[in-house]
Formats: structure tokens, sequence, C-alpha cells
């Protein structure tokens, strides 16, 4: 769901086809038929970004017939505990839950805390600028007080019980509402719930696949806790053949989450350190609770040892292990805030390691007139991509918004090696890290990433040696020391450093475990710690599967621990006995003392399952023979998360901010806290209850081809893959096709507005109209990988996307909007700007569309916009 | 020694039957279309290890198939089939929808339309640049608007040189470029090839053709360079879902007839095999494949037949022929009145 798994992974796929073959049965929902839904058991079309509801339905038809693992969900999630009076659902406020502020559009999530846990009033609008919530990604929100006992009703009668709010919170998502809402009919429904829910079990589990899909919405994260509910009711999280599988977007995307590129994360998703963080013991007070339950009680040891990793021997005790060095963020200061902050004129210089936001990142037109107010510009990449040539090739030359004899960014583009050109590793969905070895040398000026970052810094802190200056001293202190060959780096020893050092002996430790917070181990990040024990590259293992046992624990390597499965401590029941046979993962051998199985077991090793902790215990020893969720402060998988997320405890269905149809469930149309921009140079379509919306009628839904690789860099340069996909294309149903009168491989255009991007026209039985609440609702899909570059060019897709973001994550709400279609190419030069200007003269847009986004209870709430910026004159297509 | 299924029919050993001695076994590949993703690895694999050129940047509205057919530069092809039928069991829930008349037909007519006008009637496609210059034909529904469409299948299947048992562009060859391996593959050795083009035309599948700058014929080797090796095919290494199987074609001979037999259990009752046969007009291929509909529906041949099926009986006949004409000759001679009749 939210998964072209055949088309985007289609190596990862042969799994699918693997298990299909032996009986399983394989069912895609997506709004539409793809190459994947061709080779699917079952297919189920729905409106795009709907899929909470749809989701909400499945929970709504397994607690409403009883179908829930009940001794699972009774022993390992918290649906026995008991809420806050304080608490107040969707339910009770038209959709909004207890603790919003429309001003500030933001939650204090106090009052979702468990009874029996004071929780501190939070600051929503300042965890919501910093995108607080993705701090917690792998250590679980923190619960203080986890450790000690939660007031529970084990036989999850009490009203007040998570089990009972969730069956309030979901009745209302009947299979008529879904088939109002999704378009879904009610038969296709009930179908699809029935084989899920036979999916569950003592014998039996089933897989959930998402992507991006269902990621790139305002509400994506929760779409996944959606997903997650559904797979913790049925007993499908920890178990062989169960789980939620989260396919990245390409090669290393999780590695680069693990050892992130986002502004609020440093390494193993410690949060990056703001301005509150006085010192120290304030930030490790704010990222680790004192009682609570698991191992992200021992934040402190992963902290000092990262410290230590970057600092080296400047780091001591004394000097806090030179944390005041680390910066501060005090705001949002994500990708897209920068890019409008760009447009701005507040930002200097950029850096693009292989990405090409100039095609590749929603609002092309904005990132474009972003990068044009740069002083300087370094793009590192394989090919000279739109982004390093847009002050030549930009669409808005034709327009005259970029004139190349004035724009002042100058650009430095250094070309990179390929991954067959350097060593490293690379982390894919599963969490494995997996070795590769240089097949070949670089040509030419080409260097690796490693390459041009190490020599980056050493020649800055060559420059800056003679220095007396104290803010030059976080740079100077820098343990730069990594070996190297000739003048490449060592990749290995890299990731040697990132797997970590006890410093007393000089020995790679074997994992976190092993981490200590009084500054004599360093790690770069714990949750790899044990990447290189022994002192051996486990990454670059590659025993043969036929040589090892089915979970091939030999080749390459998973964090944490090489465990495969996490949370595996599930797979056997609260007496550490196997659900059933045909599901045994690892279970208790009592001869032994100890856990054992198929898999590493994701739990302490000697820890007995009917283990009761003492009152006084916190961390990892607080942690029951019986609480598989070893990360979570309570030990439970949360059905209700009484922290951690900036929209709600539980998932509600929420409209996209551009949509057709009003808000079937709620007064509150769309999320009452996704991040708006309201902004000249960012307009929104009208959504209910604004008016015109019939200007933009239709829903339009992105996505990628398997011949193309994202933003085309690595794909419209190369003829064997742009041969197979020559052109950029509109899909649309033979109903829409009637409709607007386009013509299969005629031209046809998109509009939004934004701007209007023309492409070939596929008239396709793939694409069905649903209808929606009694209307019919056509969808037009669009691939997203052309740009004015390459062996084949075409217009840039992602221009018609607007910036709206999610407020746990800041990612862009790319899936779904609105739109027109017309026949015929677009008009070009500044006849295009005048041309999108009437339609958002006709939709009545201003930079106020789409901002005034608390709408329960009847009661319109204040807009979210900003100020134009002071160094940005107004441009010629900003609406008037 | 020519044995009497040389030209046609059976032939247990092509390798042996062209003179290559302690041979390996016969190989080629099974095809399952069943589980095919259209992903195209195949065809990029090929082109890679192969050198094969790029054939065209051309978006030809046939589904995602923008190569067309096999040709010269391009020795695997996926094809791209929308139908408004279901596929076996499956559940694609139309039924429902407001949904309209289809439009796989309509698309079809467009491409077909622009074919009509190219050199070569399509021809070309998957040999070089084509300008299809598509006519606007009228949107589907617009006659009377009328019906629904409650079926939807997307079949894709990879296409390949079929190696024939009996093979008649080899056949043909007067330079003696294309040659029977010990593997019992087909291949074309470019640099003796003349490009007399006599192999175009025998081929009953299309297959091989002329790249246009050399004129010289080009198809698939069955990756004989990497055989040699002791490598699988570039496409079959670089299939993820395991739909190009390659092996000894005893072996994958057994394992399609039992994938159908399963697929016809498990509610699939069209899954069929294609070119398995070693009694078909070919000998059997040594490329064979598993089909979700009939062979006509991918573009290739009922019935496909080797042009040397009717050698024997054409020299036979030629035979019969020569000695009527001697015959009637001879007796038109003794039957001749003498002059002095008159």
């Amino acid at each position: 769901m939210g998964s072209n798994m055949a088309e985007a992974h289609p190596v990862g796929f042969q799994w699918v086809m693997e298990a299909k073959a032996r009986g399983a049965r394989v069912i895609h929902i997506d709004p539409r038929f793809t190459r994947t839904s061709a080779l699917a058991d079952q297919y189920v079309s729905l409106r795009a970004g709907t899929d909470i509801a749809f989701l909400g339905g499945v929970i709504n038809y397994i607690l409403g017939h009883g179908l829930e693992f009940r001794e699972y969900v009774q022993a390992y999630t918290n649906a026995s505990f008991l809420l806050s009076d304080q608490y107040q659902d969707t339910e009770d406020l038209d959709g909004l839950f207890s603790g919003y502020d429309p001003v500030t559009a933001s939650y204090d999530p106090s009052s979702w805390a468990y009874d029996s846990i004071a929780a501190e009033a939070g600051s929503g609008g300042r965890d919501k600028e910093q995108s607080a919530p993705y701090q917690h990604g792998a250590g679980g929100p923190l619960v203080e007080g986890g450790s000690g006992d939660i007031a529970a009703d084990p036989t999850l009668e009490d009203p007040r019980c998570v089990f009972q709010m969730l069956k309030r919170h979901f009745a209302r998502y009947t299979p008529e509402m879904v088939e109002r809402v999704c378009g879904v009919p009610r038969q296709a429904f009930l179908q699809l719930c029935r084989a899920w829910t036979g999916a569950s079990g003592r014998e039996r589990t089933g897989a959930l696949v998402y992507s991006v899909g269902w990621t790139q919405h305002t509400v994506g994260p929760q779409y996944i806790r959606a997903g997650s509910i559904i797979q913790l009711l049925l007993g499908n999280i920890g178990r062989p053949g169960g789980g939620i599988y989260a396919l990245r977007g390409h090669a290393s995307i999780q590695g680069s989450t693990d050892i992130p590129t986002l502004f609020n994360l440093l390494p193993g998703y410690l949060p990056m350190a703001d301005t509150t963080h006085g010192d120290l013991r304030r930030y490790l007070d704010t990222v680790a609770a004192d009682k609570q339950k698991g191992f992200w009680r021992n934040a402190d040891t992963y902290f000092i040892s990262l410290l230590k990793e970057y600092w080296g021997d400047a780091a001591t005790a004394d000097n806090d292990y030179c944390f005041g060095y680390l910066p501060r963020i005090n705001g949002d200061h994500g990708t897209y805030r920068t890019v409008m902050d760009m447009a701005d004129g507040k930002v200097s210089g950029y850096f693009l390691f292989g990405q090409n936001p100039a095609v590749g990142s929603a609002h092309g037109r904005l990132q474009r007139l972003g990068l044009a107010q740069l002083d300087w510009l370094v793009v590192r990449d394989l090919a000279m991509i739109e982004s390093a040539t847009f002050w030549k090739d930009a669409p808005e030359i034709e327009t005259g918004e970029i004139v190349p004899g004035q724009c002042a960014t100058e650009v430095f583009f250094l070309p990179a090696a390929a991954h067959t050109e350097k060593s490293g590793t690379f982390t894919q969905t599963q969490r494995m890290l997996q070795w590769r070895d240089q097949a070949v040398e670089p040509q030419g000026d080409q260097r690796s990433d490693l390459w041009f970052a190490y020599h980056l810094g050493r020649r800055l802190k060559q420059k800056l040696a003679a220095s007396a200056d104290e803010r030059d001293r976080p740079l100077l202190d820098l343990a730069w020391d990594y070996q190297t060959d000739g003048d490449e780096p060592s990749a290995a020893d890299v990731l040697r450093r990132i797997s970590g050092v006890d410093l007393r002996t000089g020995r790679a430790v074997s994992g976190y475990l092993d981490l200590r917070a009084d500054g004599s181990t360093l790690c770069g990040c714990w949750i790899y710690s044990g990447v290189y024990a022994d002192e051996v590259n486990q990454a670059r293992r590659r025993r043969p599967h036929w040589e090892q046992g089915p979970y091939e624990a030999e080749w390459g390597w998973t964090w944490p621990l090489n465990r495969r499965v996490l949370y595996n401590r599930a797979s056997a029941d609260p007496q550490g006995r196997p659900w059933s046979e045909r599901k045994a993962l690892v279970w208790w051998d009592a001869g032994q003392r100890k856990w054992t199985g198929h898999d590493i077991p994701d739990f302490e090793a000697g820890k007995p399952p009917d283990y009761q902790p003492p009152e006084d215990a916190v961390g990892p020893a607080a942690l029951a023979g019986d609480d598989p969720f070893i990360m979570q402060s309570d030990g439970k998988g949360w059905l209700f998360a009484p922290a951690g997320l900036a929209d709600g405890p539980l998932p509600t269905h929420y409209e996209p901010h551009e949509s057709p149809f009003p808000n079937l469930l709620y007064g509150q149309q769309a999320s009452p806290v996704r991040k708006v921009y309201g902004r000249a140079d960012n307009p929104s379509n009208p959504s209910w209850p604004e008016q015109h919306r019939e200007v933009f009628p239709f829903v339009f839904t992105a996505a990628r081809l398997t011949e193309h690789h994202t933003a085309g860099g690595m794909s419209r340069n190369l003829p064997y893959l742009s041969e197979l996909q020559p052109a950029l294309f509109v899909e649309v149903s033979p109903e829409l096709a009637r409709q607007r009168g386009l013509r299969h491989l005629d031209w046809a255009h998109v509009i939004t507005s934004r701007t209007a991007v023309e492409a070939r026209v596929f008239v396709t039985d793939r694409m069905v109209p649903l209808s929606v609440d009694g209307q019919i609702v056509h969808q037009v899909w669009m691939p997203y990988h052309w740009g004015p570059a390459g062996l084949t060019s075409g217009d840039v897709v992602n221009d018609l996307i607007g910036v709206v973001v999610d407020p746990n994550v800041f990612i862009q709400e790319s899936k779904v909007l609105t739109c027109d279609v017309q026949p015929g190419r677009r008009p070009r030069g500044p006849a295009l700007l005048d041309y999108v200007a009437g339609y958002r003269r006709r939709a009545g847009v201003t930079p106020e569309t789409g901002t005034r986004i608390s709408t329960a209870g009847g009661h319109l709430g204040p807009p979210h916009t900003e100020p134009a910026g002071p160094g940005r004159p107004a441009q010629a297509g900003e609406p008037s | 020694m020519i044995d009497e299924h040389s030209l046609y029919g059976p032939l247990t050993d092509p390798a042996g039957d062209a003179g290559h001695s302690g041979h390996p076994q016969r190989v080629g590949f099974f095809t399952d279309t069943s589980v095919c993703i259209g992903c195209k690895a195949c065809e990029v694999a090929c082109k890679e290890w192969n050198n094969v050129p790029e054939d065209g940047l051309n978006l030809l509205g046939m589904s995602f198939d923008n190569t067309g057919m096999l040709g010269a530069s391009s020795w695997r092809h996926v094809a791209f089939i929308e139908q408004d039928r279901r596929l076996g069991v499956q559940e694609t829930g139309l039924e429902g929808l407001p949904t309209g008349p289809p439009a796989s037909d309509h698309d079809a007519a467009v491409v077909a339309g622009a074919l009509r006008h190219t050199e070569r009637h399509g021809g070309q496609l998957g040999t070089s640049p084509a300008d299809l210059p598509f006519p606007s034909l009228p949107v589907p529904g617009d006659g009377d608007g009328a019906g629904g469409r409650d079926g939807l299948r997307w079949l894709m299947a990879s296409d390949v040189c079929k190696h024939c048992t009996h093979a008649a562009c080899l056949d043909v060859c007067p330079t003696g470029a294309l040659f029977r391996t010990e593997f019992g593959t087909v291949v074309v050795q470019q640099d003796i090839c003349n490009g007399c083009g006599y192999c175009v035309s025998a081929c009953p599948y299309g297959v091989i053709d002329r790249r246009p700058d050399d004129g010289r014929a080009s198809k698939c080797t069955l990756c004989y360079d990497r055989l040699r090796g002791d490598l699988e095919p570039a496409c079959a290494k670089a299939c993820p879902t395991k739909s190009i199987q390659f092996g000894p074609l005893d072996e994958l001979r057994e394992r399609a007839a039992q994938r159908v037999a399963d697929l016809h259990d498990h509610g699939v009752p069209e899954a069929q095999l294609y070119g398995h046969d070693p009694d078909d007009g070919v000998g059997g291929d040594g490329a064979f494949f598993l089909l979700l509909d009939e062979p006509e529906a991918y573009g290739l041949p009922p019935d496909p037949v080797v042009p040397t099926r009717n050698l024997a009986a054409t020299w036979k006949a030629t035979g019969l022929a020569a000695a009527a004409l001697a015959a009637a000759t001879v007796s038109a001679f003794a039957g001749r009145p003498g002059r002095g009749r008159r």
C-alpha cells in the first residue's frame, strides 16, 4: 500500500514473487494500477490521500469483529493502559485532539499521557518548528516513569483504557464511510479485510509494505501509525513473515537517516542540540528520562562516545566532551525552509551532494529561483544536472525570471565518483549494511564524497591553523585523523570508528553495550556499533545462503547487533515458547537459560520470560521478561502514542492540503498542524471551505518509473535507460480523456496554481475513475523524472507541486494535490505566467489560500502566512 | 551425416547434427511471463554486455513498451499488453466503479495508424529512430459512450531469439556467418556477414535484422562468450524474478511443464507453453515461453515454420516435375508425326 514495489524496488520484489509462489496472497492497494498490481492476486484502487480512512476502516473491522490476536495484544501492546482524564479524542472535538492551539497550529501533547504518569506541559510551537518528534526515531519518545507501574486494566474493558479508546476513535470508520471517502466499493473493502485479518494468529502472519506513497503526505507518519496499529492488533510485529517494511527512496537512504543528512538529528537518531541545551547534562536530561525502561535510557553512553569520535583527545569530562562545540538549532532549518530563505536572499552558499532539487524536489520553480539568489553553489554529481545548469537552461529563462547574464550565483561543479569507483557501505531498507569493494578507478577529476569531505576538512583546518579565534576551535579540535590510502581516506577505517573503539585497549568494541559515558570509548553511530566487532568488517561478509541458516546471519550486518527481525521477542508467547512451530523464530531455552532461535534474539540473552524487575530499576534492567519492545520507554508496542507525535496520538483521516472534497468524517478539514508556508511564491489550490475548488477538479499524483532514477541524473544521460522511457507522459482514464478531449499520444498540459507542464497523453484502462460520495473523481498520474537536460528532456513535473509539509518529519505532500488538465501544449515564455495567473484569478488564490488550517467546529482559524522577504522583489509570476 | 530430421521435425542433438562432437548439453531459455514484472533489466543487461547500441528515443504509445520489437539493436524486447479481461482469478476490483468502455483497442488503433505511415510499416521499430506521426483518432467512448469495463490485465513478456532447432537464418546463410554452436545455439559472426539479408526474410519470428549503418545482421547470441566462460547469459543473470531462466533445455522443459500445471491448479487456466514442442514447425525452440494468452497477443506467430521444412518435398516435387517434363519431352518426340505424312 502506497508502494509500487515491482517498479520502484524490482530487486526486492523477487521475494514477494517467491512468497507468492509459496502460496502467499499478494494484495496491492494504490490509486493506480501499476506493474505491482499486474502481479498481485488482488488490486484495490482508492483515492489518493485517503489511506487513513481506509486503514481506519480495517481497524474498525478488526475491533468490531473481535479479530485481534488477543493474547498478543494483551501482553505486548499498551492496549490495557489507562489514559489521563484530561485526554479528549477527535470524537469529542470534531476532528481535533485535546491540547490544540490554533494560533501556533500545534498541540501541547501533555493530555495524551497515561493516567498514572504526570506529563510536563510541552511547547508544541517550538517542537513543531524543530520537528522535535523526529528526534525519537530509534529511541521511541520519552515517557518519564515508564519503568514503574502504569495503571492498566488487563481485561481491556475500562472505557479509559487504550483498547476501548481505540474502538471509540475508529467506530465511525465503517465500510460505508470507506466507500464514500476512498471510493472503494464495500465488497472489495470487506474482501480485503477478510484476507488481512486471516493473516493473523499463532499459525499465520502478514506483512505490510509501504514506500513514499505513504510518507509524502501532510499526515504521512500517521499513515504508518495506522498500519502499525493494524499489524500490532493482528500480532504481526516481531514475528516471521510479519512486520512493516518501509521501502526507501533509493540506495542507502536508510543509511542517510541512520547517519543523518538532516538538520535536527545526529547519528543514531540522537537529537541535534538546540539553544535551550545550556550544557551536556541539560541535553541528556531531555534525551532520556531518568525513570524509563529500555536501552534508550543509556543515551549518555551513546552521545558521549559520539563526541569522543568527533573531537578525540580534546573532548574531556572537564569540558563536557566539547558539547559546546556542537552547533545549536533554534527553529526550522529544513530543506524547504532553507530554499525559501534562499529565495529571500538570506542564504549565501549551498552544497548539493548527489541531489538535483531543480528537478527532484517539490516546487522545482521555487528551488531554481532560490538557487539563482545564492552567491555560490557547489554541485557534486555524476553528470551535469539541472541544479548546476539552471542559470542557463531553467524554464525561468524562457519566462524572463532568470537572466543568465545577471544571475550572480557562482556554480562550482565537481565530478563525483560512482559507487563502483569507491569502497563503502550501503544501508538499505532491511537495515543491512553491505560493503562494496571498489571495482574501477574513478576517471579524471572524479572523486568520492569521502575524499571531498575529508580534504575539505583538512584544508579548512590548515587555513585556520594560525587562528586564535574561539569560534574556530570546533574545527581545529576535530579529530580528523582517519587512515588514508594515498590521498583517499580509508572507508574501512571510518566504518571502524562508526562502530566504536575502546580507547583503553585500542580495540574495536563489540556493540553498543560496550559504550561508556566516561570518555573511554568512541563511537560514530551507536546503532551501528558492532559492525566492526572483532576487528572484522562484518558488513563485508558474503557467505552464500546455501551455506547458512534461513536468516543468513553472515551476509552483511544488520543494525542493531545483526538482529534481522526487530522486537523478535514477540515471536514467542509471554512464557517464551514459539506461538506455533510453523512461526517459530526465537524462544527461551530453559535448559541453557537463554534465548535462542533462528534469528539473533532482540532481547537480553539471559533474561527469563518470567523476570520481573525490582521496583527501583530503570533502563534495560527495568524491562520485564515479557516486554518485547525494548526501545520503547514502557517496553510495549504502542497502539496509542502518548508522546512523540506532533499531530496526535491516533491516526485520524484528514483530507489532503489540496482536495476537491470536504472531510466527511469531521469538521476539521485537513491536518490541523500541517506546516504551511503562505507565501506569494508558494500558492495553494483552494480546498473546502474555500470557494472555486472546481477550477482544479482532478486529483493529481506523481511517482517514478522503473526505467529512470529519481531526478534523472543517473538515467537521462544513459542511452540504454532513456530509450526505454523516452518522453514525459501523463496517464488518464478513458473517461477523463472523453471529458477533456484528450487523445492518446497527443499533447496535454496539467495546471496547478504554481505552473503548467506539458506531456504526451497516455489513455489507459489502468487509470480508473472513482465514485466519491456520489461524485465521480478522476485521478491523473505523471512520472517526475524529466528536466531540460539529458538525452531526453521534458517539463519538470515537480514544478506543479507546492510546499506544505507534515509537522513530524517535514516531508512535503507531493503524492496528492489538485489540478486541471487541458488538451494541447502549454503556453510558452511570459505567456505561461499570464496563463497560470489567470487560473489563480479564477480560483481566487492568494497567499492566504490554504493557510487557515483550523476548521473544526465550523470556526475558521487564523491564516498562517509569512511576509514577503526583505531582499526579494516581487516576481512577475506572483499572484496579483 | 544428415539424418532424416536435419531439415525438419524433432532433432535431439542439433549441435551434434552440426558436426560438434563431445559437446556440452544443449542450453536455452525458459521465459516464464507469469512472473515478469516488466522491469526491462534484461534489455539493459543485454545491451551492456554485448555492446549493442541505443535503438531510438521514441515514445511508441504501446503501453510501457518503447522498444517495439526485436531487431539488430534490440536483442531482448519486453512487450506490454493491456487487455480488458481478467487474469485467472485475479481480482481487480473494477466491478462497481464508474467506468466506461475500455481504451485498449483505441490505443492500438492510434499506434497502428501511425505505423501505417512509416517507411516499413513499423518494420524499423527496434532498429532505428522513427518519428511517428501519431494520428488523432476519436477518444474512446466518443461513440455511444455505452458499456463499462470490468476486467483488466497487464501482460508483460520478454521476447528473444528462439535459437530454433531448425534455424532458418542459419540454413539460408550463404556465407557461413551464422553457425550452430556447441551449446546448440545459433550465432551470427558479423565479420563474415556480407549483409545479403536472406536470414531476415527467412526467420519465421522476425527476430534477426540488419543494422542500418553497416548492413550486417545481428541478433541474440545467447551470450556465447559468457557460455564459453561458464557464465549464464546477461539477461537471465539480471532478471530479478526468475522470469528468464537459463539452463539445459531438457531440464527447462520439465520445469516449464510443472509450472504450467501449478498455474492451472491455482486458477490461471490460460497459462500455456509456446515453442517447447519438438514437433512444431521449427523442431522446437531453444528459447521457449510460458504465455498467458495466445501467441498472437504478444506478437508471436502462432505456427512458425522453418522454410527448410518443405525442402525435401520441394526437391521431390522438383524431381517429379523434371521427370514428368522429361517424360513429356520424350513422349512428344516419340509421338511426333512423321514428315512424310503430309
